[in-house]
């Protein structure tokens, strides 16, 4: 009888995790940063159709890097849960910090269980009544949950863009204007390439809409947006 | 909780639907009308022994009662009385019957109350949910087909005489058109071209209608009209309830236009109702 290999449980995970990375990174950017009236997702995305940031429920939007068709799946489940959870209990009771407990169960599951790993990387936004309650979570491949406060980014050079972020960013909140520049500024200088208009998919929870907070910014509104900053 | 696949209750790889009602169908059997009332029909049990359920349904359950929709100018109003009714009983003085169900499209409800307004509250959660998962909104037709669907999964409650009978107005963004879709209690779709009415009181509203409608009219003239025919239908019909300026309750109306669906004003409709009342003299 052939002896079976021995991996050790450390090396299976170091491998799993190193597949999973790579995956993420050959992907583009999404930042998330919190603005005076609510929360703006800008990705670095070249298909007009084919959305990395989307609603999930009243004042919460997802957004998955990575693998399309992993987070694709996750993010429907994720729409499910919170709609079934609104239609449960009540739509308040729908949070993103029991979505972001769900995927991290889910992808801490699979990395451990399962051959192959999620190469994903997920952005959880809610935007609070006031400014200082909104909330961002990033989950990782390996479902370790990131409570973040103003900004995050996953995706492609996330790590990198993350510092810019935090050498550019003000002890004050910015307007809309000027976090959607310092987005695209900091894509831009880690990319080393200008963002076409076409490429950048922009959208907001805005704290002022009633009822469905989440909104696409189309590209002529961002083009009038970046006007006025220049 | 530790189970993926139960917390986020669909396997992850398999292809996940864009209906939220088909996927409750399917996995939470348990949260749809249907399966509960069909589960237990034992809640009319004392009563179904002697006489048969429908009949005996029918008086403990509060009714809703008369709504009504036709075109305007712009697209559609539809409209509903606020009154709900346990037998003999007033049971609700200022129910709502007329509810937005996404940004072009309105539902109004005649039928046993619980049941129905689960119902407007599942239909929309449906729109809503078919819009993000698809990223598009559904098509007019789609919404009524969809709406179609949910009345026919209703017919166990039928038996019961828990019936529940919308009308479902829609702007049609591609036809340029506002919509008017009648259902049967099979879950039958029948569009009608001009105006359509339901509910106890609906037969006289619909005369009401049919007397005095013509295309084309303006926002004014389709309040007046839509006023006039729920007052007639209040007048006849005991389970529906009129304007009462007193308590200032005055019905629910809501336009479906190009612009989304606006809810009329109680002043505006206050307003209107004293130009009536004016014009009827004392008769009010």
């Amino acid at each position: 009888m052939a002896l079976p290999f021995y991996v050790s449980p450390e090396q299976m995970m170091q491998d799993k995790a190193e597949y999973a990375k790579k995956g993420i990174a050959k992907g583009r950017s999404i930042v998330a940063m919190e603005y005076d009236g609510g929360v703006l997702l800008v990705a670095d995305n070249p298909s007009s159709s084919l959305y990395k940031i989307s609603e999930i429920y009243d004042n919460i939007a997802f957004s998955g890097a990575g693998k399309y068709s992993e987070f694709e799946n996750l993010r429907k489940a994720g729409i499910q849960h919170a709609d079934l959870k609104g239609l449960m209990y009540s739509r308040e009771d729908v949070t993103a910090r029991s979505l972001a407990n769900g995927y991290s169960q889910i992808l801490g599951t699979i990395f451990s269980q399962e051959l192959k790993p999620f190469e994903v990387e997920l952005l959880l936004a809610q935007v609070g009544a006031e400014p200082g309650q909104n909330e961002l979570f990033r989950i990782s491949f390996d479902g370790s949950i990131f409570d973040e406060r103003r900004f995050t980014v996953i995706g492609g050079r996330a790590e990198t863009i993350l510092q810019v972020l935090r050498k550019t960013s003000t002890s004050h909140i910015p307007s809309l204007v000027e976090a959607l520049t310092q987005c695209i500024k900091a894509i831009e200088q880690v990319t080393e390439q200008t963002m076409a208009l076409e490429a950048m998919e922009v959208a907001v929870l805005d704290r002022s809409r009633s009822g469905r907070k989440f909104r696409r910014i189309p590209q002529a509104e961002v083009k009038t947006l970046l006007a006025v900053s220049t | 909780m530790n189970d993926p696949r139960k917390f986020f209750p669909l396997s992850l790889s398999s292809a996940l639907c864009s209906s939220f009602f088909t996927y409750l169908q399917t996995h939470r059997p348990e949260m749809t009308p249907a399966y509960r009332w069909a589960q237990s029909p034992s809640c009319f049990g004392h009563s179904k022994m002697c006489e048969p359920a429908s009949a005996s349904a029918s008086h403990i359950l509060s009714h809703g009662t008369t709504v009504l929709a036709f075109k305007y100018e712009r697209g559609v109003l539809i409209a509903g009385d606020r009154r709900a009714t346990e037998g003999y009983q007033i049971a609700d003085h200022r129910m709502e019957k007329v509810f937005q169900t996404d940004e072009y499209s309105a539902i109004a409800i005649a039928g046993a109350a619980g049941p129905c307004l689960e119902m407007a509250k599942l239909f929309s959660i449906e729109l809503e949910h078919y819009e993000k998962v698809d990223g598009v909104r559904l098509s007019c037709e789609g919404k009524a087909n969809r709406l179609g669907h949910m009345v026919k999964a209703n017919f166990p409650l039928v038996l019961q005489g828990l019936v529940v009978i919308p009308l479902f107005v829609g702007y049609d963004l591609k036809r340029e058109a506002g919509r008017i879709f009648k259902y049967d209690i099979t879950g039958g779709r029948y569009e009608e071209t001009e105006f359509h009415t339901v509910g106890s009181g609906g037969k006289e509203a619909r005369l009401t209608i049919k007397e005095h409608f013509r295309p084309g009219m303006t926002e004014d003239e389709a309040i007046r009209l839509a006023l006039r025919a729920l007052s007639n239908a209040a007048e006849e019909d005991v389970g529906t309830g009129g304007p009462d300026p007193v308590r200032g309750i005055y019905p629910t109306m809501k336009f479906v236009n190009d612009a989304g669906v606006q809810t009329v004003d109680e002043s505006r409709l206050q307003a209107t109702w004293n130009e009536l009342s004016a014009e009827r003299g004392t008769r009010n």
